[in-house]
C-alpha cells in the first residue's frame, strides 16, 4: 500500500487571510502550476487555528495539514502567529501519541508576496508525501463517516 | 415544532469567469455535482457572476424566496466578496449569509493542464463553502466614527501633493524624516520630457504646503508608534531635536557660516560639502537650520554668533500624538547601490558615476553649478556613455527583476542636456531596450538620436577597464550588429534602478501593509484598487508601491486623496463584525485570553467571574477563541463549528478506496 505510486495526497492548509491566502491568490494570478492536492481553508488569522481542526483533518484521512502564517513580526494581528508558533510547536509530540508521523503536520510562513514560495513547498510536500504514503486513517474514516452535521452556532 | 431549526436553502452559482475556469472545469459537471450536496436547492452556472446580469440571477432567486444562503464559486473572496454581500444587502438578506468558494485562483489557474485534479479541488471548496454558509449566522456591521483629520508619511512630491489636495477639507499632518520637504523631486536638475526645470515646479509647491493653514509639517520626525483603529488610528510621532528653536530661527545662516564643521552633503549625493548646522539646500522648506549632532562637537561657536539666541543644545526629542481618520503612506524610494556590480567598476573607477550623481553636476544648484567635470582630473569630458539597466531587469543575486520604468528617459534626457552643453562632445547610451512610454516620451527619444546625434548602441556593457589618465575602456557586443565593440570614454553614467526603501519593513510593520514580490507595498488589487492598502483607511501612493515617474507619481498622489477623502467623507466606517464573544455561562473565568488579546479588549467582570469583550476595540483575530479552554468564546463568522464543518465536509479518503 505505501508503495502505491498513483497515489496523489489529499492536503488541507489553513491559511491566513492576510498573508498565505493572499500569497495563495497570487500564485494563481501567476499562473503558478502546482499539484491539484491542496484544499485551503480561509482563517482571519493562524492565531485562529486550533489544534483540533487539524487533528479533525488528519482523522478523516487528510495525508497532510499545513497552517500558514505570516513571516514572524509580520502579523497583521500584531502577534497572533506567534502564538500559533507557540501553541503548534507542540502539536508534534502529540502527533506521534496519535500515531501519525509528524510530518503530516505543517507550520509555514508564507507572506502575501510569496505565491512563487508557496508553490515550491508545496511542490516539495507532495514529493515528501508520497514517500510516506497515504494516511493509515482512511479507511476507517471511510468507514466512519458521518453525515455532515448541522449544529447551532 | 418550531424549536426545529429552518434548514438552511443555499443556492450555488458557478461562475465561468469567460474562459479562465471553464476552460480547466466543466461547467456541467460540477453544477450536477453542486445540486447534491447537502442543503442545497438549486445550482446555476453562468458566464460572469460579477456582471449586472449574474448579479441579476441572484437577486431574481432571492426574491422569489425559495433560497436564503448563497454560495458564488468563483475567483478569491479577496477581489468580489463586497459585490455579492451588496447582491444579498439590496435585496433585504443579511449579507453575512454568502460565502464564496475560490475555484479560479486556487484551482484551475494553478492547475491548467490538470483538469481532473482542478475539478476535484473546485468540488471541495463549493462543498466546504456550502458547510460553511449553512451555519452561518446573520451579523450586523458596526458603525464607527471617523476622525476627520489625515497622517501622510513621506513629504516628496507624491506627499506633498496628496496633502495640498486633501488640506481643502480637512486637517493634515504631513511627516517628513529629512529636514526638508521635497524628496528626490527636489534634487533633480530638469524634468523629461519637457525640459522643465524640476526647482521651478517642486519649489513653489514646497512654499505651499509650508504655508497651508491646514497642514501640519512634521519635518525631520519619524513615526514612533501607530495603534491601529479603522478610522481613529492612534499615532505617535517623533519630532528629533534640531538643537535649534524653530519658532525663533530666522534662517539667516549664521550658524552654519561659523561652524566649523564639514560633512558630504546628502542633499547632493555626497558630491558637495556642509557644515554640521544646516540646511539641506537653499530653497528648503522649512526654511530654518538643523543642528546635525552626530557630526556636532558641540563647539557651540553657533550659538553665541546667533543673533536671536535660537539655538538650545538642551532641546529634547518631542512626542506627538496625533489621532486621524486616514493614512496616506508615501515613502517613496532608495536608489540602487551598483558598488556590488564588480564589472561596472563604480567605486573603483574614479570615472563611473551614479545618475542621481549626474544629475546634481548638471544642476545649476549643485556643486559645480551646472559644469560637468570627472571626478579624477576635474575637467570636463568629451565623450560620455550611460549604461541602462543597472540593477533593474537583471536575474543576479542582489539586482532585481522588475524594470524600473524611468532609467531610459533619465538617460536621454541627461544625454541631451550634456549635449546642449558641450555639443562638441559624444554621447553613447548603451541599452537593452529602449523603454519611452509615456506622453511625449517617444518623441523626445526620437530627437535625442536624429537632432542631438547621441549614438544608441543596443547591448550590455561586458567589461570596464581604466586607462592610466583616468579614462574607461568599454567592451561589449552589439546585439544589432551582432559584433563586439570597445569604445573609450571618458565618463560612465550607471542608470540605477529604483529599489524599495531599506527600511519598508518597518514601515510595513507599522501600518499593517503588505509586500509585493518585489520588496515594494502591495496594493490591493493592481488594476482596480491601486492605492489601497489591505488595511481599510490606509493608503499607499508614488514610489514607495512600484517604480514610477513624476507625472504617475502626483496621479497616483490625487488618487489616495481622494481616496482618502471618500473614506472620511461619510463621518462614519463599518467593519467587519468578525468580532468575538465571550459566553458568559461557558466562561470559567481563567482569564487566559486577558493576556493572550493584543488590543487589550478584553476585561474581567470581577462581580461575575467571567471575561468580557469589547466588540469595538476587537479586531477580530480569534487567538482568544483558539487559547480558551472552556470553549467560551465565538468568534463571528469564523465559529468552531464552521471550520469543524468545513474540515468534515472533506471526504479525504474517496478517491483513494475508489482506486483501491
Amino acid at each position: 500500500m505505501v508503495e502505491d505510486s498513483d497515489f496523489e495526497p489529499y492536503i488541507v492548509c489553513f491559511a491566513c487571510n492576510w498573508c498565505t491566502y493572499t500569497g495563495s491568490d497570487q500564485a494563481g494570478v501567476s499562473r503558478m502550476q502546482r499539484p491539484a492536492d491542496v484544499r485551503i481553508i480561509r482563517l482571519m488569522c493562524s492565531g485562529r487555528m486550533e489544534p483540533r481542526y487539524a487533528i479533525e483533518a488528519l482523522k478523516n484521512g487528510a495525508d497532510g495539514v499545513i497552517i500558514g502564517a505570516c513571516h514572524l513580526g509580520d502579523c497583521h494581528y500584531l502577534e497572533g502567529n506567534e502564538k500559533a508558533v507557540r501553541r503548534f510547536s507542540v502539536i508534534n509530540s502529540f502527533m506521534e501519541q496519535y500515531g501519525m508521523n509528524p510530518k503530516r503536520f505543517q507550520f509555514w510562513h508564507i507572506s502575501a508576496s510569496e505565491g512563487a514560495e508557496f508553490t515550491e513547498h508545496i511542490k516539495e510536500y507532495v514529493a515528501e508525501l508520497k514517500k510516506i504514503g497515504p494516511n493509515p486513517r482512511k479507511h476507517i474514516a471511510a468507514k466512519e463517516f458521518k453525515k455532515l452535521e448541522e449544529v447551532v452556532i | 415544532m418550531s424549536l426545529e431549526k429552518p434548514k438552511p436553502r443555499v443556492a450555488v452559482y458557478i461562475c465561468h469567469c469567460g474562459k479562465n475556469i471553464a476552460d480547466v472545469i466543466d461547467m456541467d459537471e460540477i453544477t450536477e455535482y453542486a445540486k447534491h450536496i447537502p442543503n442545497v436547492v438549486s445550482a446555476k452556472n453562468y458566464k460572469f457572476m460579477c456582471s449586472n446580469a449574474g448579479q441579476d440571477l441572484i437577486a431574481e432567486d432571492l426574491k422569489s424566496g425559495k433560497i436564503d444562503r448563497v454560495v458564488v464559486a468563483a475567483c478569491s473572496p479577496l477581489m468580489h466578496e463586497e459585490t455579492y454581500r451588496r447582491v444579498l444587502r439590496e435585496n433585504n438578506f443579511n449579507e453575512f449569509f454568502f460565502e464564496q468558494a475560490n475555484i479560479r485562483e486556487h484551482a484551475s489557474w494553478v492547475n491548467l493542464r490538470d483538469h481532473k485534479g482542478a475539478m476535484d479541488i473546485a468540488k471541495d471548496h463549493v462543498k466546504m463553502a456550502v458547510a460553511k454558509v449553512s451555519n452561518d449566522r446573520p451579523l450586523i456591521r458596526q458603525k464607527v466614527k471617523v476622525t476627520q483629520e489625515a497622517l501622510i508619511v513621506g513629504a516628496g512630491i507624491t506627499g506633498m501633493f496628496a496633502a495640498l489636495d486633501l488640506a481643502n477639507k480637512y486637517k493634515v499632518h504631513l511627516v517628513e524624516r529629512t529636514p526638508t520637504i521635497g524628496g528626490h523631486m527636489a534634487q533633480l536638475d530638469k524634468t523629461f520630457p519637457t525640459m522643465d526645470c524640476s526647482a521651478c515646479i517642486t519649489t513653489p509647491k514646497m512654499v505651499e504646503v509650508g504655508r497651508h493653514p491646514n497642514i501640519n509639517l512634521l519635518t525631520y520626525s519619524e513615526i514612533e508608534n501607530v495603534d491601529l483603529n479603522v478610522g481613529n488610528f492612534e499615532v505617535q510621532v517623533r519630532k528629533k531635536s534640531r538643537r535649534i528653536n524653530h519658532l525663533i530661527c530666522t534662517g539667516c545662516g549664521t550658524c552654519g557660516e561659523v561652524c566649523p564643521i564639514t560633512v558630504p552633503n546628502e542633499f547632493d549625493y555626497n558630491m558637495g560639502y556642509r557644515r554640521a548646522a544646516y540646511v539641506p539646500f537653499p530653497q528648503a522648506i522649512p526654511a530654518q537650520y538643523t543642528i546635525d549632532i552626530k557630526n556636532c562637537i558641540e563647539c557651540k561657536l553657533c550659538v553665541d554668533a546667533c543673533e536671536v539666541n535660537a539655538i538650545d543644545f538642551n532641546q529634547e526629542d518631542e512626542i506627538i500624538d496625533l489621532k486621524v481618520g486616514s493614512i496616506i503612506i508615501a515613502t517613496g524610494n532608495d536608489i540602487f547601490d551598483p558598488s556590488t556590480l564588480y564589472c561596472y567598476g563604480y567605486q573603483k573607477y574614479k570615472n563611473v558615476l551614479i545618475a542621481i550623481e549626474m544629475e546634481r553636476l548638471l544642476s545649476s544648484t549643485g556643486p559645480t553649478l551646472g559644469k560637468v567635470i570627472k571626478p579624477s582630473d576635474h575637467k570636463t569630458p568629451k565623450r560620455i556613455g550611460f549604461l541602462q539597466c543597472v540593477g533593474s531587469r537583471d536575474f543576479h543575486e542582489g539586482t532585481h527583476k522588475y524594470c524600473s520604468r524611468v532609467c531610459c528617459m533619465y538617460a536621454i534626457k541627461q544625454a541631451r542636456q550634456f549635449k546642449e552643453k558641450y555639443p562638441d562632445s559624444e554621447v553613447f547610451i548603451f541599452y537593452i531596450d529602449m523603454r519611452t512610454f509615456g506622453k511625449g516620451y517617444e518623441e523626445f527619444y526620437e530627437i535625442a538620436a536624429r537632432e542631438y546625434g547621441i549614438n544608441f548602441i543596443r547591448g550590455r556593457i561586458g567589461d570596464v577597464f581604466e586607462n592610466n589618465d583616468g579614462s574607461l575602456i568599454i567592451r561589449g557586443s552589439d546585439t544589432l550588429l551582432a559584433e563586439k565593440y570597445e569604445i573609450e570614454v571618458d565618463m560612465l553614467i550607471l542608470s540605477t534602478a529604483i529599489e524599495a526603501r531599506k527600511d519598508a519593513d518597518e514601515v510595513s510593520r507599522f501600518f499593517g501593509v503588505q509586500f509585493s514580490e518585489d520588496g515594494f507595498f502591495m496594493e490591493a488589487h493592481p488594476k482596480l484598487k491601486p492605492v489601497d492598502s489591505l488595511s481599510t483607511g490606509i493608503f499607499i501612493a508614488g514610489t514607495c508601491q512600484a517604480p514610477r515617474d513624476i507625472p504617475d507619481a502626483v496621479a497616483q498622489a490625487k488618487a489616495a486623496a481622494s481616496s482618502a477623502d471618500n473614506f472620511m467623507f461619510s463621518g462614519e466606517v463599518e467593519i467587519e463584525p468578525y468580532y468575538s464573544m465571550v459566553q458568559p455561562e461557558i466562561c470559567s473565568g481563567c482569564r487566559s485570553c486577558v493576556q493572550l488579546c493584543p488590543y487589550d479588549a478584553i476585561s474581567f467582570d470581577e462581580t461575575t467571574n467571567t471575561a468580557d469583550i469589547n466588540a469595538i476595540k476587537c479586531k477580530g483575530c480569534g487567538v482568544c477563541v483558539a487559547s480558551c479552554p472552556s470553549n467560551a468564546i465565538i468568534q463571528n463568522h469564523f465559529t468552531r463549528n464552521q471550520i469543524l464543518s468545513e474540515v468534515r465536509a472533506l471526504k479525504p479518503w474517496e478517491n483513494y478506496i475508489k482506486e483501491n
